[in-house]
């Protein structure tokens, strides 16, 4: 079984974003970057997959600048086996990645395709269901446990009341939630190793894809300050200002 | 224009969220069908029917539905959307799941977790867990869009409009539900809570979440949770707030051992006041508290609940 799993290069999450003095856009200039915490959870999956013998193939996918080819190096380190860069300096959306990737997974027809669920920069949770929909697969969103058995995945999935168990027919898509797992640290003999690993570059504008955007980007703010608050001593204090002040509880 | 909302429910009851997506809808046009898909949904139509502005309810009541699975429902979707200039649903982890496969197959880009409607092509979302509000506007002939709850006020209630039943059955081929385990709660629901008291992982186990009861009996809160929390598995994971869990802005915010990690705040900064418990004078969280009280919780949570 083939794995392919689409990765994100993004802020790294302990980095708070500010916004450009013109508003129009975040600043990334001299930003720490890093693999979408999501994404390398999906790269975790699909190597312990791969550990289990379930798994035969690892295939990461970055779609971006040159520069995300960094990130599918630390997939390779992290047990990938093979990575495919689609390069573009375009700034694209959710539906337009999941054309892209539709087409690699019909290149390469892997029978599982593992994604974060959440870019944390964009904050979409979409490209997943979207490549399900165009690859007419059946999708397991926000998995926080996955089981391939036969033919079929189960996939058990967060959910606001709960946890929902769904059983899916292979070939499919799965989505990763922050408990799937707990993604390894890359060793340093298999970083050196990822170096020799297979990059393959495929320009984005090759594969026949519309990027025309479809969403403009009118402005970004910063969000509105909470004014500053008081520091109180004392439990009877605070049940004080809680009464009296803000008056929220009687 | 006329706006198509996916009503959200659960078991065949009408939450609460629907009622704020009607709200974001009436900011884009005055008509506007609510869509009750699932099976023995009588009741979340008649509700539905309620809600102030609707104009029509579409109820689909099939045994196919009864999962809201999201093959099949975005199918359901997509054969009523060519009447509809916006189709919008709530950004709950039902709405997620189903609203980008409607986009996908309409060939649209969405627009997930709208915060307000500036017209009808332009809207405001937050981006980078909160740390910046992008104001976008849609392209696309058709919008999808997904809402986040908890920055609409939910309307009111009318006498109920016309309700639509259309039978209509769509099997999933490829995917098929198993089982669900749902957290049983007495207490109000996290998103909908005018109260909410949040433990991190400064309540060290699952018993000690028990100190928080007593206070939520008597604020009628619900108790929320930091990813740490969920994480050492104290509690299950649908109490987590947060930029990846549940987005509240209740009335009043309780942080009980809780840093304030970019992404716990993202899910709870709009709050109308936040206090904050914590033993540690430099932890963020006191920077966006409207009250701070340095002190031990385990001290700190006997003597509030005897307070109030
Ligand atoms: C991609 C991604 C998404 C994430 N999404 C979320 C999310 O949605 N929600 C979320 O919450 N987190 C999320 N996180 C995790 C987040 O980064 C933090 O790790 C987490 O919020 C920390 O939880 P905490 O504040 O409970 O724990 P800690 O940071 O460990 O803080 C514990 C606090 O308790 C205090 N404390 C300890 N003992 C006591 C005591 N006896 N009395 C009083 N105070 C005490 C300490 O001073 C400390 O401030 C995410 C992380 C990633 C990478
Ligand atoms: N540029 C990209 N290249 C590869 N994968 C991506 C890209 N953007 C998004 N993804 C995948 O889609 C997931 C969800 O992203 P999003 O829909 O943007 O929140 C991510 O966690 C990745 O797995």
């Amino acid at each position: 079984m083939k794995v392919l799993v689409p990765i994100k290069r993004v802020i790294d999450y302990n980095v708070k974003a500010r916004v450009k003095s013109d508003n129009s856009d975040v600043d990334l200039s001299n930003v720490k970057m890093a693999i979408n915490p999501f994404c390398e959870i999906a790269v975790e999956e699909a190597v312990r997959l791969k550990e289990a013998g379930t798994a035969t193939e690892v295939i990461a996918v970055s779609i971006g600048d040159k520069a995300c080819q960094e990130q599918l190096r630390t997939a390779l380190a992290l047990g990938a086996d093979k990575a495919i860069h689609i390069e573009t300096d375009a700034k694209l959306e959710s539906l337009h990645i999941a054309k892209l990737l539709a087409k690699v997974v019909e290149q390469e027809t892997p029978e599982l395709v593992i994604l974060g669920k959440q870019s944390i920069d964009s904050d979409n949770n979409q490209t997943g269901q979207m490549l399900a929909a165009l690859t007419k697969r059946a999708q397991g969103t926000f998995a926080s446990k996955v089981v391939v058995e036969g033919d079929k995945v189960q996939v058990t999935r967060e959910v606001d009341g709960g946890l929902q168990t769904v059983s899916l027919s292979l070939p499919a898509v799965v989505t990763t939630d922050l408990r799937l797992n707990e993604p390894r640290y890359a060793s340093l003999p298999n970083i050196m190793k990822a170096k020799r690993k297979p990059l393959d570059v495929i320009a984005a504008d090759s594969l026949g894809v519309d990027l025309a955007p479809r969403i403009e980007l009118v402005k970004v703010e910063e969000p509105a300050k909470r004014s500053g608050g008081v520091m109180v001593e004392s439990i009877e204090e605070l049940v004080n200002k809680l009464k009296t002040e803000a008056k929220v509880i009687s | 224009m006329s706006v198509l909302v996916i009503a959200e429910h659960e078991n065949g009851v009408l939450k609460p969220e629907t009622a704020k997506v009607v709200a974001a809808a009436t900011k884009i046009a005055s008509d506007i069908t609510v869509l009750v898909a699932g099976h023995n949904i009588a009741e979340a139509a008649n509700h539905s029917a309620q809600i102030a502005g609707v104009q029509k309810v579409v109820a689909v009541d099939d045994a196919s539905f009864e999962h809201q699975l999201a093959e099949n429902t975005s199918e359901l979707v997509v054969e009523l959307a060519s009447d509809f200039s916006h189709i919008l649903f709530s950004a709950s982890t039902t709405g997620k799941n189903i609203a980008p496969r409607v986009a996908a197959l309409l060939d649209k880009s969405q627009i997930s977790e709208i915060i307000d409607v500036i017209d009808a092509d332009t809207f405001k979302r937050p981006v980078y867990a909160g740390n910046a509000i992008a104001t976008v506007k849609s392209l696309d002939s058709q919008k999808v869009i997904t809402v986040r709850g908890s920055a609409f006020d939910a309307v009111e209630t009318q006498a109920a409009c016309d309700i639509e039943d259309r039978s209509q059955s769509i099997a999933s081929q490829v995917s098929e539900f198993v089982s669900i385990e749902q957290t049983e709660s007495e207490r109000p629901e996290l998103t909908a809570a005018p109260v909410v008291i949040s433990g991190g992982r400064g309540m060290q186990n699952g018993e000690n979440f028990a100190l928080l009861n007593g206070i939520a009996d008597k604020l009628g809160a619900a108790i929320g949770a930091s990813r740490a929390a969920v994480d050492a598995g104290f509690v299950p994971n649908d109490m987590q707030v947060g930029q990846t869990g549940k987005i509240v802005a209740p009335n009043l915010y309780i942080a009980v051992g809780i840093s304030g990690a970019i992404q716990h705040l993202a899910g709870m900064k709009d709050s109308k006041v936040i206090v904050a418990i914590n033993k540690d004078p430099e932890a963020p969280i006191f920077q966006v508290a409207d009250y701070g009280l340095v002190a031990d919780l385990f001290d700190a949570l006997p003597e509030l609940e005897q307070a109030l």
